[in-house]
């Protein structure tokens, strides 16, 4: 079982936590064509590869970052997201 | 049986207690052995030979290779079946029986299979017992009997067995010479460490290969008394490293307990399983490995056979010779595969002995005698492709034949850790070419065979885990490079025209079964592995895998990399079921009125993981439970009803911006929503499809209390703090779930109850339909809500938990002047349903959109953003494709009954499906919610339902709700019946 580093509580097994979904930018709404639009509701990108993903840590209701190597099955990076940092989101 | 012919002097390091003399009855007979003996140790002692049976022809088998993965010989002991008397210790009064037999061991009535092999072939009753197909169940039943090894014994006492979460810094698999050093050198930099091993005791192959040798010996004793010594190493012997999972997770098994370890660091130093040759007879008893004998003598003081070959292909095989002659055993002959054969010192002193070596020879086959046990071998000189020259072959009788041609590492840990492993043609064998994080591998299972380097191989692997954990600092050396010769024969398998050259021991798979796997097509190693069944044995292929690669390799003409190997899963050695086995685990959570339900003798239901009263009184036999509900939902509309909520989801939202956060996480308005007011609370996802549905008070201007439906709760305050982070909007979500016990009051005496409890103004102009309010209920601060779920007069009345209890009971004495009853859930459903509520999750599905419950109303689509706005645009552009819609049926009890899920039957096609369905004891009728093709939705019309037995029934189409369309009995201005 594998263990995740929360960047709160530290190092838990994997079933305290959830899966929270890519780390995804929404397009604007209001310009997004209904294809685009479409695209980001439906459409994920499955191949395996480094991904930045959204995992909570279910007993202490934090959200987090995650950059993970699904290929290798490995976690590489967690951390908290930054509101402020709008840039990526 | 009182003496022990074949029992050796008592020798050093020997694994027995002479002083505790052990009896035990085998196959009725009774036997003697010593404290310390295994089953298998104690009947060779005694000078038996034939031990077991095979699984498919019922062959007559010894021991293999002793070393726990030997499953020619598996007893049963009346309780447990299919052990391993390789390894089984004897005790006191042990009665045992050979598995696979049928009528006893020596007489087994199934042996005239043997004779019928040629008839068998890989794939028969894949081919031939399909055809004609009716006869196909007569040969199921006849083959399955004779199918499987071993009885379940269901009569067997329930035995509860612990788990065991365990930590350590290292854990080192394996307690051989490497893997003793590898412990010792990360202990020493004071790593607590852990040292698992599957056999009775530590050392290795230092207890059986090396253990004729003096420096050896010593060795052994420094390491063990070294290692015992240390109290930073925790040495677990009789425990098998069973599994590998994910960042160092090892299953750790012995004989009570299952123990999950987490390691910081893994050192597999598993070391190898000595491998057969393939030819004809090597399975008969008297054949063994070298290191299966090395285990009798060294370990037991076993002295198996008088006269014996060894089958040569590595230096191993030289220093069996000596071992057997030093134990009183005439070596006849080696027959080396190798046409350069063996030289150097132990070469010179096996001459020295007198044994007679013959290079470049191996053996074409092997006799048995007429009781089926090996009585002597013909040797003869063979090329590398095998060719035997029978010109100048040699028939020498002998009771003892060992194969001592090479080895094949136990990597099977290392395999399920994601190790990539390539064929080093030095050693061949496969080594680990590329290594996961925090996993290392040393001693035999990396390729290093010699003692001296394996000893330096584990210091490096102690060293390196230590320098990870970052408790070392200095040079970690280099991995030692073999040396010499291969101790591995690339290919130890000869043809013979009469087959029975045993590939797979475990399956009895022949040579020639895997040549025909590959000629019908099935030449990849793991279709082979699927179609022979090799390897999948009790032993998973221990003994058989490398050696089906490499004929697998020649036949394709390609090299052993490019064959690859099996998938190694766990688990590595099989693990009683009852190890595994846990007590259930059912978390279950009761509303603090628990206690109450309980005694008013309700029936509960699992609502996720609330338990919830489904009905009260269910224990009265004499009324069926129908007519309890019905008569809790006719309390609730002519009089009044309680029912425990406290199972809903309560979200406290406070904050500045909490108006804001619940406008863009649900479809409705919230800015406008005055203090004192709720409104439904619905939220879809990003493609907008409804996920829950709740109500959302305003008890302040930054003040929100937010239900959620039982079982989604937990998924929407995830939600929410998802998306309070992502937005950076000041308010925040307390999950008040647990805090609040709630009960709602409905029906027309509401009021008149509550008002006892109360001095609030709960009047219908303080306190309206929709109106929410702060109060004290029977003495205890109270949100109250006044709400319409089962579309009567009702009030929601939520208290801290701690006083649930005590205001219900109030409630409870209030009503009952006006007959009030306790209803369950099973009420709640019939008196929503009459009200034509929809239940998110009942009467939706994953994909339904609001506008398809016909909740497009709920959407204020012209607010700046909520989650599933943007989809829910092109949705409502699109039009629905399916609505739901009311339906009624008379009541008839003769007719084909209509369920939930039951289909809704256009022209032929389907069109939805009922969703809800009950009797109406207010309307007499029978009424439902299905989905049907919006031109269907007409009242009055009718749809086809197929409801059971596929009996097409006609249901009409009504106008939501059934119950009280003009909603006069929610506002409270229905007129009062007369209680009786």
């Amino acid at each position: 079982m594998k263990i995740i580093n929360c960047p709160v509580n530290g190092a838990r097994p994997l079933q305290e936590f959830a899966y929270g979904g890519p780390f995804r930018d929404m397009p604007d709404p209001a310009t997004a064509s209904d294809a685009e639009w479409g695209d980001y509701v439906f459409n994920r990108d499955g191949a395996p590869g480094v991904k930045r993903e959204w995992w909570y840590h279910l007993a202490s209701g934090v959200w987090f970052v995650a950059e993970r190597d699904t290929l290798r099955d490995r976690f590489l990076k967690t951390y908290l997201y930054d509101a402020g940092d709008q840039a990526n989101d | 049986m009182t003496d022990v012919p074949a029992r050796l002097p008592a020798r050093s390091g020997e694994w027995i207690d002479r002083d505790r003399v052990v009896e035990f009855r085998f196959e009725g007979q009774v036997y003697r052995g010593y404290a310390g003996d295994t089953v298998t140790s104690a009947l060779v002692a005694a000078g038996r030979r034939t031990l077991g049976r095979s699984f498919k022809y019922h062959r007559q088998r010894g021991v293999l290779s002793l070393a726990n993965h030997d499953v020619n010989v598996m007893v049963d002991d009346g309780q447990r079946t299919n052990l391993r008397a390789d390894v089984l210790p004897i005790s006191a009064g042990l009665e045992l029986q050979a598995v696979n037999t049928k009528g006893g061991l020596t007489g087994d009535r199934h042996r005239h299979i043997n004779r019928m092999a040629k008839l068998l072939p890989v794939g028969f009753y894949y081919k031939t017992f399909h055809r004609p197909r009716r006869l196909f169940p007569f040969w199921e039943r006849r083959i399955r009997a004779l199918a499987g090894l071993g009885t379940i014994k269901r009569d067997a006492p329930r035995v509860e067995t612990p788990k065991r979460y365990d930590f350590c810094d290292v854990l080192v698999i394996g307690a051989g010479p490497t893997g003793l050093s590898a412990a010792l050198a990360a202990a020493n930099n004071g790593a607590q460490v852990v040292i698992a091993d599957e056999n009775a005791r530590a050392g290795g192959s230092l207890t059986h290969q090396w253990a004729g040798d003096a420096e050896a010996v010593e060795i052994r004793e420094r390491l063990l008394s070294a290692v015992d010594a240390h109290e930073n190493i925790d040495l677990r012997t009789g425990t098998t490293a069973a599994g590998y999972y994910a960042d160092n997770w090892v299953a750790l098994v012995d004989d009570i307990r299952l123990s999950k370890m987490r390691a910081g660091q893994v050192i597999v130093a598993s070391g190898c399983f000595e491998q057969p040759a393939v030819f004809h007879g090597n399975d008969l008893p008297g054949v063994m490995l070298g290191s299966g004998a090395q285990r009798l003598l060294h370990r037991y003081a076993v002295r198996p056979f008088q006269r014996a070959v060894i089958l040569a292909a590595n230096s191993d095989a030289y220093r069996l010779a000596l071992d057997l002659v030093a134990a009183g055993i005439e070596v006849a002959t080696i027959a080396d595969l190798r046409t350069e054969g063996e030289t150097g010192p132990l070469a010179e002193r096996v001459t020295a002995e007198g044994v007679v070596v013959r290079r470049g020879c191996g053996v074409y086959e092997a006799h048995a005698d007429k009781n089926g046990e090996l009585s002597g071998v013909v040797v003869a000189p063979v090329t590398a492709e095998g060719e035997f020259d029978l010109g100048r072959q040699e028939s020498i009788s002998c009771d003892g034949l060992l194969m001592s041609v090479g080895w094949t590492p136990a990597a099977n840990l290392l395999y399920q850790a994601g190790t990539k492993m390539d064929y080093a043609d030095a050693v061949q064998q496969f080594v680990p070419a590329e290594l996961p994080d925090n996993v290392h591998a040393a001693g035999r299972v990396n390729g290093v065979h010699d003692l001296r380097q394996q000893l330096a191989d584990g210091e490096r692997a102690g060293l390196a885990a230590s320098l990870a954990l970052g408790l070392y600092s200095g040079e970690v050396p280099e991995q030692p490079r073999h040396e010499g010769g291969s101790p591995n024969h690339p290919y130890p398998i000869f043809d013979h025209p009469k087959g029975k050259n045993f590939v797979d021991f475990d399956e009895d798979l022949q040579l020639k079964d895997l040549l025909n796997a590959c000629q019908e097509g099935f030449d990849n190693i793991e279709l082979m592995k699927r179609y022979s069944t090799v390897g999948m044995g009790p032993s998973q292929g221990k003994h058989s895998n490398m050696n089906a690669v490499r004929i697998l390799a020649r036949h394709r003409g390609q090299s052993i990399m490019a064959t690859g190997t099996t998938t190694a899963r766990p688990y590595f050695h099989p693990v009683p079921l009852k190890l595994l086995a846990g007590r259930s685990f059912n978390p279950e959570r009761r509303t603090s009125l628990h206690e109450w339900h309980r005694a008013a003798d309700a029936r509960f239901v699992h609502v996720g993981d609330w338990l919830r009263p489904e009905v009260y009184g269910a224990a009265d036999t004499n009324r069926p439970l129908n007519e309890l509900v019905l008569k809790e939902v006719t309390a609730v509309r002519r009089a009044v009803g309680l029912i425990d909520v406290g199972t809903l989801g309560k979200l406290d939202i406070r904050g500045p911006d909490a108006a804001e956060f619940l406008e863009r996480i649900y479809t409705g308005r919230f800015s406008n929503v005055k203090h004192g007011r709720m409104t439904l609370a619905l939220r879809c996802d990003e493609s907008g499809v409804v996920t829950d549905d709740g109500i959302a008070a305003r008890f302040a201007g930054d003040h929100f209390y937010v239900t959620a439906s039982t079982t989604r709760s937990g998924a929407v305050l995830q939600d929410m703090q998802h998306w309070l982070m992502r937005w950076g909007l000041d308010a925040t979500v307390v999950n008040a779930t647990g805090h609040f016990a709630a009960m709602n009051l409905a029906g027309p005496y509401s009021r008149h109850v509550l008002a006892e409890l109360t001095s609030a103004d709960i009047s219908d102009d303080s306190l309206p339909f929709g109106g929410v309010a702060t109060a004290t209920v029977a003495g205890v601060p109270a949100r109250l809500m006044r709400v319409g779920f089962v579309g009567e007069l009702g009030f929601e009345i939520h208290v801290p938990a701690q006083f649930g209890p005590a205001v219900w009971e109030r409630v409870m004495a209030a009503g009952k002047q006006f007959d009030i009853c306790p209803f369950g859930v099973e009420a709640q459903r019939i008196l929503r349903l009459e009200k034509g509520i929809p239940i998110v999750g009942q009467d939706s599905d994953g994909l339904t959109n609001p506008f398809e419950m016909d909740m497009g109303w709920a959407l204020a689509m012209s607010k700046p953003f909520f989650i599933g706005q943007r989809s829910l645009q092109i949705l409502q552009r699109r039009g629905a494709e399916r609505v739901l819609a009311g339906f009624s049926l008379p009541r008839d009890g003769n007719a084909a009954q209509v369920r939930e899920s039951h289909l809704v039957i256009r022209d032929g096609e389907i069109v939805g499906r009922v969703t809800s369905v009950a009797y109406s004891p207010t309307l007499d009728r029978i009424i439902g919610l299905a989905y049907v093709a919006p031109a269907q939705n007409l009242p009055e019309s009718t749809v086809k339902i197929r409801a059971d037995g596929g009996v097409l029934r006609s249901a009409t189409v009504e106008r939501l709700p059934f119950y009280d369309p003009d909603d006069l009995a929610q506002a409270g201005v229905a007129s009062l019946q007369e209680v009786s």
